[in-house]
C-alpha cells in the first residue's frame, strides 16, 4: 500500500527551501563518483539533470531512443520561458510568480513546490546566459521580455519564436561536455522497457537496442525519468510522433503512484485539423496572443472572406468576455471559449472547427518589420504547412492535445513513491495543477534539473554507500524475461489490425469523451471503448517484421500498449474527480456565465493512483493539498 | 450543438497519385537496392511524410516489411528527419523533410528517395543513417564550460542586439545534416561553423575560444568529414537558411588559434 509522504519541509513558505538543503543529507566528492544514477530522456529536465549530476561528480548513463540528445521534444517549444527577474518593474516578485501559478493551476498544486519553483526561475536565465544561450536583447543590450498568457506582468524571456531549442542546445551542449570528459555514458537508441526493483528499490532498467533488437540491462543506484508527457494517448497532438508513456507507465505498474492522470492541456492556437491522414498537430506560440486578436463572425455560417467581415460583425469574444486579460486568458480559459463558439456554429474554415487569430492591427500599428522580426518564424511555419500568409489574412487556429500536467507523483525531493526513482519534468505532477500557465514549462523542467534533483538526490542516495546491486542480481534477468515475453507475445499475434489505426480510433475516443469537456456517462462509454481497443490490440494486433531489427511498427505498437492503460486510468480519474477545475471541465459543475465550480470540499487534494494489477482497478489515494501563503479563491480573468 | 465528432472528419479534398521510388537496404553491411510503390487517392493537404505513413500503413496491412525512415517533432526543427527527395537532401525548397507538402508535387509524378548517405553517416536501414559524428564534433569543444550554481546577474554583461541576432542565426542550426549530405565532398564545415559561429560572437564564448575551434575542426577530419572547397551546396540545402560566412569566419578564427602558439588561455585541457 502506498504512502504519500510530500515531505514538505517546516517553516514559512519563502524559507522552506533553504532550510530544506541546510538539512540535506548530503554525499560528499569523493564519494560521488561510486554512484550510478540512470537518467531517461535528455530533453530539457533530462539534459539539464544529466549533465549536472555528472559535473558534480556522478557517473551517470543516459538513455534515448533517438539517435542524439538534442532530438528531444523540448526543442520545440517556441514562445519563451518564464523568470520574475522584474526587469521591466511592472510588480513581478517571487510572489506573483507563485501567485499567478498557484491561480492559473486552479488551485490543485502543491503550494511549496510551486513557491520554489518560483524562487528559483531568476537563477535559470542567469545559468543559461552563462551557457551562451542568445536571448532577445533590447537595443541597449539588456534582456527583452514579453507576456504570456494568464499574467498582467511581463516576465517572458525569449529566442524568436524557438526558445525551447536555445535553452535545449544550452544544455544539450553542456551534456555533450561531461560525455567527452567521461563523466557520462550516452546510450542513444535505447529505449526504456521496464524499471528493475530489487528489495522495494529501483535499481536499474531493463532497455531495448533499437538497431539490433537485443534486450539488456543496466543497474544504478537510483533512476531518474524525464521522458515527457503522454499527451500522444490522443493520436492527434502537439507532442512529436515518438513522445510516448511507457517508461512512466511502466514505473507505475512497478509501484509507482501516477497523480491526475486526467489534467491534460488542451492548448489554444494550434493549426486545425485538416483530414485523417493527419499525423500530428502544430503549435502555434501562445506568444501570438500579445500582437493577435482572437475573433469569429457573429453570424453563424458567415462564408465572407476574413477581411471582407466589418468590425462591427466581429465577435472578439476573449476580449468580450474576459476585458481585464482579453487575448492573454490562460489556455484553458482560451481553448474553451474557442470549442463554444464553434459548437455555436460560429466557427470558420471547411470544418467550422477553427477561429480567426488576427495581426491586421498589430501591423497596422506597428509596421509589418516589427510583428517580422518577432514572430517571423512562427509565420513562415504557418505559411508552410498552410498555404495562406498571416501577413495577409488571419491564422486560423483550433485547440490541440498539447501538456499533461498530469504525471508520476513525486514529493518535495521529487523523488516517487518507489525509493531510488525520480521523476522531473512534464514526467512528473507537481507543479501545474489543473492547468499550466504558458512558458511555465521550461522553467521547470530546467529548475528541476538544474538546480533541484541535484541537491536532493543525494538525500536518498546517503544510506546506500557500500551497498551495490550489479546485473547479476536475479532481478534483472526476471525483468528482462518479462520483457522478452511481452515482445513475443505482441509478435506472434498476427492479426489484420496496424498499431496505427488502433492508436488512431484510441485517440478519437479519448479526445471525444476526455477532451475539453467531460460528464459521467461520455467517460463510462470511454471506458467501455477503450476496452473494446484492448481487445483488438491483443487479439487482432498485426506486426511485420523481426524484433531482432529495426522495427518501428513494434515500437508503435510497445507505446501503444501502455498508452491503451494510460486512457483508461485517464477517463477513471476524470470520472471520480466529480468537480471541474482548470482544464478539467465536468459538464456537471458549470455556472451560469460558463465558467468551472470547483469543489474544494471534496476535491482540494492530488489524486494518486496505485497500480493493483492487471485483473483489478486502480485504487485511488489523495494528498490532501494544504494552503498556507495563499487561500484558494474562484479564479476570475474578467 | 454540433458533436465533437465533427471536427475529426476529414473533409472532402483533392488527392493525387504518385510512384515512389525508395532505397531499401536491410542493414549497414547489405546491399541495397531501389524498390517501386504505386500510390493512388494521397490527399493533398497531407505533408510528404503523412504520404509515406498511408505507404507504410499499406505495406504492414500486407504483412511487408515497411521502409524505414526517422521523423519526430514533425515541424521543422528537431532535425531528426532526412530523406534526399529526388536527389536533393530534403528535398525541393528550403525546408526539412517533414515541412514538405503533397500539394508541392504533380500528380502522376514519380518521386525517388534514399537516405542521407555520406562516408560519415552510414546507413542503418533504409532511409535511417547513424549521425553521431556530428555530436562528436560538439563534444570536441561546441560548449562553455559552466557547472550549475550561481551567475552573474546576465545585465551586467549588455550585448548588442545585432550581434545576438547573429549568433541566433547561426544557432538555428537543427543537427540535421543535410549540409553534409549536399556537399560533394560530404564536408561538416556548415555546421561545426554555425557552433562555433554562435558561441564565437557571444562573449561567454570568449575564454574558450581558440581552443574550441581547433577541437573542432580537427574532430571534423577524425569523424571522416571531407574538406570544404566552398561549393556552397551546404547553404543552399540548409532548411535554416545558415549563411557560409560562418565557414569564413571558422577559418579565420583557426588561422588565429593555431599561430596563437604557446599561449594557453582559453585552452580547455588542462595538460
Amino acid at each position: 500500500m502506498i504512502q504519500l509522504d510530500a515531505k514538505i519541509p517546516e517553516g514559512p513558505i519563502e524559507d522552506k527551501w533553504h532550510n530544506h538543503l541546510e538539512h540535506a543529507k548530503l554525499v560528499g566528492p569523493r564519494n560521488r563518483p561510486t554512484y550510478d544514477v540512470i537518467v531517461v530522456g535528455t530533453g530539457l529536465a533530462g539534459a539539464s539533470a544529466a549533465s549536472s549530476l555528472a559535473a558534480q561528480g556522478y557517473n551517470v548513463h543516459v538513455f534515448i531512443y533517438h539517435d542524439t540528445p538534442r532530438r528531444a521534444h523540448s526543442i520545440a517549444a517556441q514562445g519563451g520561458i518564464n523568470a520574475c527577474k522584474n526587469y521591466r518593474e511592472d510588480g513581478d516578485s517571487t510572489y506573483r510568480l507563485f501567485y499567478d501559478t498557484q491561480k492559473g493551476g486552479d488551485f490543485r498544486s502543491r503550494e511549496a513546490n510551486v513557491y520554489r519553483l518560483a524562487q528559483t526561475s531568476t537563477s535559470i536565465i542567469d545559468q543559461c546566459v552563462a551557457q551562451g544561450v542568445p536571448f532577445a536583447r533590447e537595443y541597449g543590450g539588456m534582456l527583452a521580455n514579453r507576456s504570456f498568457g494568464g499574467v498582467l506582468v511581463e516576465r517572458t524571456f525569449y529566442c524568436r519564436g524557438q526558445t525551447g531549442q536555445q535553452l535545449l542546445l544550452g544544455a544539450y551542449q553542456a551534456l555533450q561536455k561531461e560525455i567527452e570528459q567521461g563523466k557520462v555514458t550516452m546510450h542513444t537508441r535505447s529505449e526504456m522497457l521496464d524499471l528493475v526493483m530489487v528489495d522495494g528499490r529501483a535499481r536499474g532498467i531493463v532497455y531495448r537496442d533499437m538497431v539490433d533488437g537485443s534486450i539488456k540491462s543496466i543497474a544504478g543506484e537510483a533512476v531518474v525519468l524525464a521522458t515527457g508527457g503522454y499527451g500522444a494517448v490522443y493520436f492527434n497532438s502537439t507532442n512529436a510522433i515518438n513522445s510516448n508513456g511507457t517508461a512512466i507507465w511502466r514505473a507505475h505498474k512497478r509501484g509507482a503512484a501516477f497523480a491526475n492522470p486526467s489534467f491534460v492541456q488542451i492548448h489554444p492556437t494550434c493549426i486545425p485539423v485538416s483530414g485523417d491522414h493527419q499525423s500530428k498537430l502544430t503549435l502555434m506560440s501562445e506568444s501570438l496572443r500579445n500582437d493577435g486578436r482572437v475573433w469569429v463572425p457573429r453570424a453563424p455560417g458567415d462564408k465572407r472572406k476574413p477581411g471582407d467581415i466589418p468590425e462591427s460583425e466581429r465577435y472578439y469574444y476573449l476580449e468580450e468576455r474576459y476585458p481585464t486579460f482579453g487575448n492573454l486568458v490562460p489556455r484553458d480559459v482560451a481553448s474553451r471559449a474557442a470549442k463554444v463558439v464553434c459548437d455555436d456554429g460560429l466557427g470558420v474554415g471547411s470544418t467550422g472547427y477553427s477561429v480567426y487569430m488576427d495581426f491586421r492591427d498589430a501591423i497596422a500599428n506597428k509596421g509589418q518589420s516589427t510583428i517580422a522580426e518577432k514572430y517571423g518564424n512562427l509565420f513562415d511555419m504557418y505559411t508552410e504547412i498552410t498555404g495562406e500568409s498571416p501577413y495577409e489574412q488571419p491564422f486560423r487556429i483550433y485547440p490541440a492535445v498539447h501538456y499533461c500536467m498530469g504525471g508520476l507523483w513525486v514529493d518535495y525531493n521529487l523523488q516517487t513513491t518507489i525509493p531510488g526513482l525520480y521523476a522531473i519534468g512534464e514526467a512528473n505532477f507537481s507543479d501545474h495543477g489543473a492547468n499550466r500557465l504558458g512558458a511555465s514549462s521550461l522553467m521547470q523542467c530546467l529548475a528541476d534539473g538544474y538546480f533541484i534533483l541535484p541537491q536532493t538526490i543525494g538525500d536518498g542516495l546517503q544510506p546506500l554507500y557500500r551497498d551495490k546491486v550489479d546485473t547479476s542480481h536475479p532481478a534483472f534477468a526476471q525483468t528482462e524475461g518479462e520483457v522478452k515475453d511481452r515482445i513475443k507475445r505482441i509478435m506472434s499475434i498476427k492479426g489484420d489490425s496496424t498499431p496505427l489505426s488502433i492508436h488512431k480510433r484510441l485517440g478519437k475516443v479519448i479526445w471525444n469523451n476526455c477532451g475539453m469537456s467531460r460528464n459521467e456517462q461520455d467517460l463510462n462509454s470511454a471506458l467501455d471503448q477503450v476496452d473494446q481497443l484492448k481487445q483488438e490490440f491483443w487479439n487482432n494486433l498485426n506486426i511485420p517484421g523481426s524484433d531482432q531489427d529495426v522495427n518501428q511498427t513494434l515500437e508503435r505498437a510497445m507505446r501503444l500498449m501502455d498508452f491503451l492503460e494510460i486512457g483508461e486510468l485517464m477517463c477513471r480519474d476524470a470520472l471520480v474527480r466529480d468537480e471541474s477545475c482548470g482544464c478539467h471541465f465536468r459538464d456537471e459543475h458549470v455556472s451560469e456565465d460558463g465558467e468551472v465550480v470547483r469543489n474544494d470540499d471534496e476535491f482540494s487534494h492530488v489524486a494518486a493512483w496505485e497500480w493493483k494489477g492487471e485483473e483489478s482497478t486502480s485504487d485511488r489515494h489523495q494528498e490532501q493539498l494544504v494552503y498556507e501563503a495563499m487561500q484558494p479563491a474562484t479564479r476570475s480573468y474578467k | 450543438m454540433i458533436s465533437q465528432e465533427t471536427q475529426n472528419q476529414p473533409p472532402a479534398g483533392k488527392t493525387i497519385s504518385l510512384t515512389i521510388r525508395a532505397w531499401r537496404q536491410a542493414r549497414n553491411k547489405r546491399k541495397g537496392h531501389f524498390a517501386e510503390y504505386a500510390l493512388d487517392r494521397i490527399p493533398i493537404d497531407a505533408s510528404f511524410l503523412e504520404m509515406l505513413d498511408i505507404l507504410n500503413e499499406t505495406l504492414v496491412q500486407k504483412g511487408e516489411d515497411p521502409i524505414a525512415f526517422e521523423s519526430d517533432c514533425r515541424e521543422g526543427i528537431c532535425g531528426t528527419c532526412g530523406i534526399v527527395v529526388d536527389g536533393l537532401p530534403h528535398g525541393p525548397g528550403q525546408c526539412t523533410t517533414c515541412q514538405l507538402q503533397i500539394r508541392d508535387f504533380k500528380d502522376g509524378a514519380t518521386i525517388t528517395i534514399e537516405p542521407f548517405s555520406t562516408g560519415a553517416f552510414p546507413v542503418i536501414k533504409d532511409l535511417v543513417v547513424d549521425r553521431s559524428g556530428l555530436d562528436r564534433i560538439i563534444q570536441a569543444g561546441g560548449y562553455v564550460t559552466v557547472h550549475s550554481g550561481p551567475k552573474p546577474e546576465p545585465n551586467s554583461i549588455p550585448i548588442e542586439h545585432a550581434v545576438v541576432e547573429d549568433a541566433l542565426d547561426a544557432s538555428a542550426c537543427i543537427g540535421c545534416g543535410a549540409c553534409v549530405a549536399a556537399c560533394p565532398n560530404g564536408s561538416s564545415s556548415l555546421f561545426t561553423s554555425a557552433k562555433i559561429g554562435h558561441l564565437g560572437l557571444l562573449p561567454q564564448g570568449q575564454p574558450e575560444r581558440n581552443a574550441r575551434v581547433k577541437n573542432m575542426v580537427e574532430s571534423m577530419d577524425e569523424e571522416g568529414f571531407g574538406s570544404c572547397r566552398n561549393y556552397a551546396e551546404c547553404q543552399a540545402s540548409c532548411p535554416k537558411g545558415i549563411s557560409i560566412k560562418y565557414i569564413g569566419r571558422m577559418n579565420a578564427d583557426y588561422i588565429k588559434a593555431t599561430i596563437s602558439g604557446g599561449d594557453h588561455r582559453g585552452d580547455m585541457h588542462a595538460t
